[in-house]
């Protein structure tokens, strides 16, 4: 067997998990790592400006292939600065390996240099964690790494190795383990029949369905299934801002986003519902309001592979622990084999219903001398053709990508649902481009959380990612100012962006290319030239109403249906 | 309703850390916690004591089970079981508190395992309800110190918590 250092393990085992790019930045504990890489080839290292955008860049992988992102960072503020990637992850349950230097062994818990209790800080955000004690455990630890971040539902694992782990002179083994057996660690793989046939008996009697779905079909690769499903029922379908894509946006039976800026056709349909299939969503308290008030009439199926999702915020009455994809399948092949068929005429009489609410809403909003930030996206939209991986930053951009990119592909759409981290943005457009070079990608932000992790733009040089930056430029913390202007009697407490960088000279200075756009009618001839530079970064820094706002918007603590649907009409 | 959740878990380090900061991070509460390995050295089985509704105690033993480092998770209070609670107390005992304690300790069936001329410390073992109603018998007897094992539980009859 071959003998390898436990730093030309750590290189070794992630290039046998086929990982082609780690994200990241060297530091003291990470010395004999970074040489053992520097002696290789085949795992090409990414160097970040900022360990949140490795971290980040891992994540969008991810969300973009639903295998695990690696992010490699150095004891201390490294491992530090990676917490909020590590929690963005966690919260959206993306699978990612983040491999934390640490301080030699025998100096732990002296507060040696750089050393911080990486595994203790990062707990409560982390599916699991481990701590190298004996270098020829890394093989084996950075297999059920992966394994445990890839299977069931998926979330960050971190690995904390003190450098003395890594010593080059100090050769063991090297033995990359096929397979994971744990006793205490046994992903589901499929859901129970009985709770199956229950669900799918209710699905067809149902007068008023709507199938609810998440970042569950998305990670769980059961798109396809679900169309399958929703197609051969003729049954309405909203999606969660993580499931966005799991089912196409522009399709007939889409009601688009549910939730507070949900769609008022998907609250309502929601509100009024006497059955809902929920999919990998998880009745988060941005989707339900006011849980005493959620859906009064509705019975629930849920389907999700994490029993603690199920019943937590929501009661249901079919609780299936299951992996979507192949609970709906099994769903599939019951609903071809039932003698039940769906009651056409109620069926009928319901899309009717919707399609009047459809009629009263429909995602309008009111044009005005400024140009819209809807337009934006809309236009978008239209130039990318609905095909582009959408990255998104968070805030109100964030809601109007959400609601106007109409995404007809899972996996397109990238976002920090969970955590809502500003700063996401552009290191996500990144992961992405570096993995797709082919694709149309854009980072659909703000001037507020662009400027969160800017110093990114150093490695689109350095790499030549060509992102397209859509910066929704309104001078503001816009979501935040519209919370002020609706609770706080337009107290603008710090929502305001002043001393604002002139982003175009800024970019150039990276060596990438500059638009400030002003006009709506400058707005497709520049966005398309912008798409045509195939090669070159485009920081599109476009001047949008900065008195918008997003709608609609649910009432606090009201149920699904209580919203505002523009400044001044609410439901 | 209280609550006793049993839980086997992988003896490694940070293991304990994870099911402790659980209870914190998801402001579940802690009554009492013990933990120790059992016959099978890589396995430490851990008794939790907790106050909740039936959807928070579902909670808790659905987000145990998904840590990783836990093997099994039972809640004994659905079923039959038996739980034990050691208790010492070091209590003033001069005069004719002396003779009075001794009694009591006895209808406990409570051992006196130390003596000074001053002061006795008292064995308790029971569940929790009888080592509160030792306390509360002792009525004017003045306490010194407490110390409580926290509960320890197990399922009667057949039934058993093994990998």
């Amino acid at each position: 067997m071959e003998l390898l250092s436990g730093a030309e393990m750590v290189v070794r085992a992630l290039r046998d998990e086929g990982v082609k790019y780690i994200y990241g930045y060297p530091g003291g504990a990470l010395l004999h790592v970074y040489d053992a890489i520097f002696q290789q080839d085949e795992v090409e290292h990414i160097l970040v400006r900022h360990e949140q955008a490795a971290t980040h860049m891992a994540d969008a992988y991810a969300r973009a292939t639903n295998k695990a992102g690696v992010a490699l960072v150095t004891s201390g503020p490294g491992a530090t600065n990676a917490v909020t990637g590590i929690a963005t992850a966690y919260m959206d349950s993306i699978p990612m390996v983040v491999i934390t230097g640490q301080v030699m062994s025998y100096l732990i818990g002296e507060d040696a240099f750089q050393e911080t209790d990486m595994l203790g800080i990062s707990r409560p955000i982390v599916k699991h964690s481990f701590s190298v004690q004996r270098p020829e455990d890394i093989p084996s630890i950075i297999k059920k790494a992966f394994h445990i971040a890839q299977s069931g539902r998926p979330g960050p694992v971190v690995v904390d190795i003190p450098k003395d782990m890594t010593t080059p002179t100090e050769r063991y083994p090297y033995d990359y383990p096929a397979n994971v057996k744990m006793r205490s660690y046994g992903p589901i793989s499929r859901g129970h029949s009985g709770q199956i046939k229950k669900a799918v008996d209710m699905l067809l009697a149902a007068k008023r369905p709507v199938i609810y779905t998440g970042g569950g079909v998305i990670m769980g690769d059961a798109s396809e299934e679900l169309v399958k499903l929703a197609q051969e029922l003729n049954y309405p379908v909203t999606n969660t801002l993580m499931g966005l894509g799991g089912y196409p946006g522009t399709d007939r039976q889409s009601l688009g986003m549910l939730g507070m800026h949900g769609s008022y056709e998907a609250n309502m349909a929601m509100h009024h519902s006497d059955f809902i299939l929920a999919v990998g969503a998880r009745f988060d308290d941005r989707v339900t309001n006011g849980t005493d008030k959620f859906c009064p009439t509705a019975r629930i199926a849920h389907i999700d592979i994490d029993p603690a999702s199920i019943s937590k915020t929501i009661d249901v009455d079919v609780p299936i622990v299951g992996p979507a994809k192949a609970v709906l399948k099994e769903m599939l092949e019951l609903v071809a084999e039932a003698k039940a068929k769906p009651d056409a005429e109620a069926i009928s009489n319901w899309w009717k219903q919707i399609d009047e609410w459809r009629q009263r809403h429909g995602g309008r909003f009111e044009l005005g001398d400024k140009m819209k930030p809807q337009q934006v996206i809309e236009m978008l939209s239209k130039v990318t053709n609905g095909d582009a991986f959408v990255c998104s930053d968070v805030g109100q951009h964030q809601m109007f990508a959400a609601q106007y990119y109409k995404f007809n592909k899972p996996n397109r759409w990238i976002n920090s649902g969970g955590l809502g981290t500003m700063g996401f943005g552009l290191p996500a457009a990144m992961g992405v481009k570096l993995n797709f070079p082919e694709a149309d990608v854009a980072c659909v932000t703000g001037e507020g959380s662009i400027q969160m992790n800017i110093q990114e733009l150093s490695t689109c040089k350095q790499y030549d990612l060509p992102v397209k930056i859509i910066n929704l430029n309104n001078q503001s913390l816009g979501m935040v100012r519209q919370w002020q202007d609706m609770n706080y009697e337009s107290r603008h407490s710090q929502s305001y962006m002043q001393s604002l960088p002139d982003f175009i000279k800024l970019v150039e200075s990276y060596g990438h290319v500059g638009m400030k756009v002003e006009r709506y009618e400058d707005l497709e001839g520049a966005m398309r030239e912008a798409f045509a530079m195939k090669d070159r970064l485009v920081f599109m820094d476009i001047y949008v109403d900065p008195f918008e706002h997003v709608y609609p918007m649910q009432v606090p603590r009201g149920s699904m249906r209580d919203m505002w649907l523009n400044k001044t009409e609410r439901t | 309703m209280r609550h006793i959740i049993s839980v086997l878990l992988e003896n490694e380090p940070g293991a304990l850390s994870r099911v402790v900061g659980l209870f914190s991070q998801r402001n579940y509460n802690i009554e009492s916690l013990t933990v120790a390995p059992t016959e099978d050295p890589t396995l430490s089985r851990l008794t939790v004591t907790t106050i909740g509704n039936d959807r928070v105690v579902e909670q808790i033993t659905k987000q145990l089970n998904k840590l990783i480092d836990v093997v099994k998770v039972v809640d004994l209070s659905e079923g039959d079981h038996i739980e034990r609670e050691v208790m010492m107390i070091k209590l003033k005992a001069n005069g004719q508190m002396r003779a009075e304690i001794k009694r009591t300790a006895d209808i406990f069936r409570g051992h006196i395992i130390d003596v000074t001329p001053n002061t006795y410390t008292v064995q308790l073992i029971g569940d929790s309800a009888k080592l509160d109603a030792f306390i509360a018998a002792l009525g004017t007897a003045s306490i010194l110190e407490v110390v409580r094992s926290g509960v320890s539980g197990i399922a009667r009859g057949e039934k058993v918590l093994s990998v």
